[in-house]
């Protein structure tokens, strides 16, 4: 500790910058577009953080990263201790560090974020990352101690970023933790939605191994309320988390939607992330040869779709929206990122119906264009056609990613668990998770809040996993 | 893993039964639903129908025929190999009468192997089972024995007149209607083209019949719509709505397409791996002579 490089502060105004593949080179392969930081970039960039005393970033992460402690560390070259530091609150920071959309949390509310003085926040994200590559480029075990075995059991359901949290969390707190997955790959959407280019598997799959590590054990291929029932899966735990996230994919209920070569955005991401379908035929499954590709929608699934297909070497990707660019509900850097590698955007284009080729495959896709009115409900302009306008895209392929409902499969087969009947998801506490019709069920993520983000799927473990701890030791979840 | 095979035969040519240790599929297995599996680690997800269930054993039987590389690869393991990730049971159970009733079961082809549980099922609840299998020649007719052991009346056709009555499985259909039986319920399985005809059969003689489809599946929980099937003009996914739907509002032209999509990759991927095989026979050939 005596060796301890000083921390100095580093007053540049601007993030310290990221390399990153080209646009050109990305488009043809599957790999990271940000290329990370190295020790010293990482070291400078944390050496921006000000350490200030009222720590708005932390308050802004949904799970309560202590930012200013690990970016100290870092600005001190003591990686492994910010490692320790995140640990803490964060098992998976080489996840986070690249889906969490920082500008919306931490890095919003960052005392240095003032870009009418041109001044950037600190990059928490890329530091994030940064330790999350570290750990496990170095083989680094650095995991949290766990609490002496309580001699509880618990059941979590999905794998996915609740799932997985909440694992990290009560394994911690020294209960016997089992997570069961229905897909044969762990990760939730982490695994079948999120695309190689944002979050390479090998990465999450070492993260995940930490967590076997630490003593989870995880069960593949058992869809609970198939492979057994929810009261049976109550009868052999003490406590249940239900994390099976928002997998019902949404369509446009528009005439030649089943036609050959429409895809929802889960069919094709899970057939090229999942499947690994970029590599066929070295691998099994396919996703058929497309030339020209309509994407229908504008949030991040959106963005990942038209991304993933622009590198399986078509001429043109089309995104398809029918509000403008303001309404655009994807992160700031995806939409960047997409426009980038030259996918076209059709703003203020509403599908009418998909052509049929008179094979029963798709060639095309009418569309409405639409200009804005007054605000609806949501305070948006509502979009509202422009009579007697449309227009004909001309595609091979299409894929529809205008949102996921919460995933049906276990919810089916309990009928008497309260939810809420029209959007399908489960009714919990908000401050617990605690399901409001049996004390031991819990539930959280995109089965209780329908289709958000990684990172808030990732808050409601640990909320729920805390409730979970005080429910297990004193049967109370407020501890 | 698991999953390990305990019987393995051969049925006919390029299909085989096999008889897997799955005890939580075979305790909570219904007749009708069905099983995701993979082979290999870079393998595809395929449906397969639990074609029957031993509680006892805790195993589970499923019958698959060659016509890709994943049955391929799936037919190429024998007893002892452990099936590398195995999903269920998942769909909708078959919806059993609770007794009393006439049932005509109708298989065709590999069909034959999903017509076994659901006359079993129809048989233990009571039900009179008048099952039809199908085959285009006798040496392709699978299951006959074990079908026929759970059937009150029991009919074979096929297509050349080898075994049983010549024909199709539609001419001994409409023979039992013209024949004046009275038929409570009809269940078909088989050939897309077949279950068309089936249902045109049962229709003007108002015969309700259950369809049980076999579209594209890529993950069988729900969660891609892969599956998609017009029923009633309603698009439904077969993976957790179905398999078995109203076979007189199921639109099969559709589903007969979309199960077209993807047949030239698939022949794609099989010739690569008869040719990734035939490259390591001769590999092997070269390293004999080597030596």
């Amino acid at each position: 500790m005596a060796d301890k490089p000083s921390y100095k502060f580093n007053k540049d105004k601007t993030k310290t910058p990221m390399r990153e593949q080209s646009p050109q080179a990305r488009i043809y392969n599957f790999e990271e577009v940000p290329l990370g930081y190295s020790e010293d970039e990482a070291t400078r960039e944390a050496q921006r953080c000000i350490q200030c005393k009222d720590k708005p970033c932390q308050s802004g992460c949904p799970v309560g990263v202590d930012i200013p402690a690990f970016m100290r560390l870092v600005g001190e070259q003591d990686y492994e201790g910010a490692l320790r530091k995140i640990k803490e609150t964060n098992f998976l920071p080489a996840i986070c560090g690249r889906v969490c959309p920082q500008e919306d949390q931490c890095e919003l509310v960052c005392n240095l974020n003032k870009p009418d003085k041109g001044r950037e926040p600190g990059g928490v994200g890329r530091v994030e990352r940064f330790l999350g590559d570290y750990a496990l480029e170095n083989n680094l075990d650095i995991r949290p101690e766990c609490a002496a075995p309580t001699g509880k059991k618990v059941a979590i359901i999905g794998s996915g970023p609740a799932g997985l949290t909440a694992a990290s969390d009560l394994v911690q707190k020294g209960h016997d933790v089992t997570v069961f997955e229905a897909l044969h790959r762990p990760g939730g959407v982490l695994f079948y939605g999120i695309p190689e280019f944002r979050l390479p598997k090998a990465i999450l799959v070492k993260e995940i191994e930490g967590l076997k590590k630490m003593g989870v054990t995880f069960v593949m291929n058992y869809p609970v309320g198939k492979a057994e029932s929810l009261k049976s899966i109550r009868d052999r735990f003490d406590a249940t988390f239900i994390a099976t996230g928002a997998g019902l994919p949404w369509f446009l209920d528009i005439p030649g939607e089943n036609l050959n070569g429409v895809y929802s955005a889960n069919e094709f991401l899970c057939r090229v992330n999942l499947m690994g379908a970029w590599r066929f035929p070295e691998t099994d499954t396919p996703v058929k040869e497309m030339k020209r590709i309509a994407v229908i929608g504008a949030g991040n699934t959106a963005m990942d779709s038209a991304r993933t297909s622009k590198r399986l070497d078509p001429k043109k990707v089309y995104l398809i929206y029918r509000r403008s660019r303001l309404e655009m509900p994807a992160r700031a850097e995806e939409i960047h990122h997409a426009e980038e590698e030259g996918i076209e955007f059709n703003l203020l284009h509403s599908p009418l119906r998909i052509l049929d080729d008179g094979t029963g495959a798709v060639c095309g896709i009418e569309c409405q264009e639409m200009q804005l009115g007054e605000p609806d409900a949501s305070g948006r302009r509502r979009p509202v056609p422009i009579e007697g306008k449309t227009k004909v895209f001309e595609v091979d392929t299409v894929v529809i990613a205008i949102g996921q409902g919460p995933n049906p499969l276990l919810t089916a087969d309990v009928p008497e668990l309260a939810r809420d009947e029209r959007r399908g998801t489960i009714t919990v506490d908000e401050d617990t998770m605690q399901s409001v019709t049996w004390p031991d069920v819990f539930a959280g993520g995109d089965i209780v809040t329908g289709g958000a983000t990684v990172i808030l799927a990732m808050g409601a473990g640990r909320k729920a996993a805390t409730a979970m701890h005080g429910y297990l030791m004193t049967g109370s979840c407020t501890v | 893993m698991g999953n390990r095979i305990v019987a393995a035969r051969l049925l006919a040519d390029k299909t085989m039964l096999f008889e897997i240790e799955a005890e939580h599929i075979a305790r909570g297995g219904r007749a009708g639903q069905f099983v995701i599996l993979r082979v290999s680690d870079e393998g595809e997800r395929i449906p397969l129908t639990i074609a029957h269930r031993d509680e006892a054993k805790g195993t589970i039987t499923i019958v698959a025929q060659e016509v890709g590389k994943t049955t391929k690869d799936l037919n190429a393991l024998g007893v002892g190999d452990e099936i590398l990730d195995l999903a269920g049971p998942l769909g909708k159970p078959t919806d059993i009468p609770s007794g009393g009733k006439t049932v005509l079961c109708v298989g065709g082809g590999i069909g034959n192997a999903v017509v076994w549980p659901l006359a079993t099922a129809m048989k233990a609840a009571g039900n009179k089972v008048i099952t039809i299998l199908g085959a285009r020649t006798k040496d392709l007719l699978i299951l006959e024995d074990e079908v026929r052991a759970v059937s009150d009346e029991f009919i074979v056709t096929t297509d050349d007149g080898s075994h049983g009555r010549e024909g199709l499985v539609t001419d001994a259909i409409q023979g039992l209607i013209d024949d004046g039986v009275a038929i409570d319920e009809c269940v078909c399985i088989g050939p897309v083209i077949m279950m068309k005809f089936v249902c045109r059969t049962t229709q003007p003689a108002g015969i309700k019949t259950l369809a049980s489809l076999n579209p594209i599946m890529v993950d069988g929980t729900g969660m891609c719509g892969a599956c998609r099937v017009t029923v009633g003009g309603k698009t439904r996914f077969a993976c957790v709505e179905g398999p078995e739907f109203d076979g007189h509002q199921v639109d099969f032209d559709e589903l007969m397409t979309r199960l077209s999509y993807y047949k030239p990759e698939e022949a794609r991927s099989l010739e690569r791996s008869r040719h990734v095989c035939r490259m390591d026979e001769q590999a092997d050939a070269l390293a004999k002579q080597d030596r």
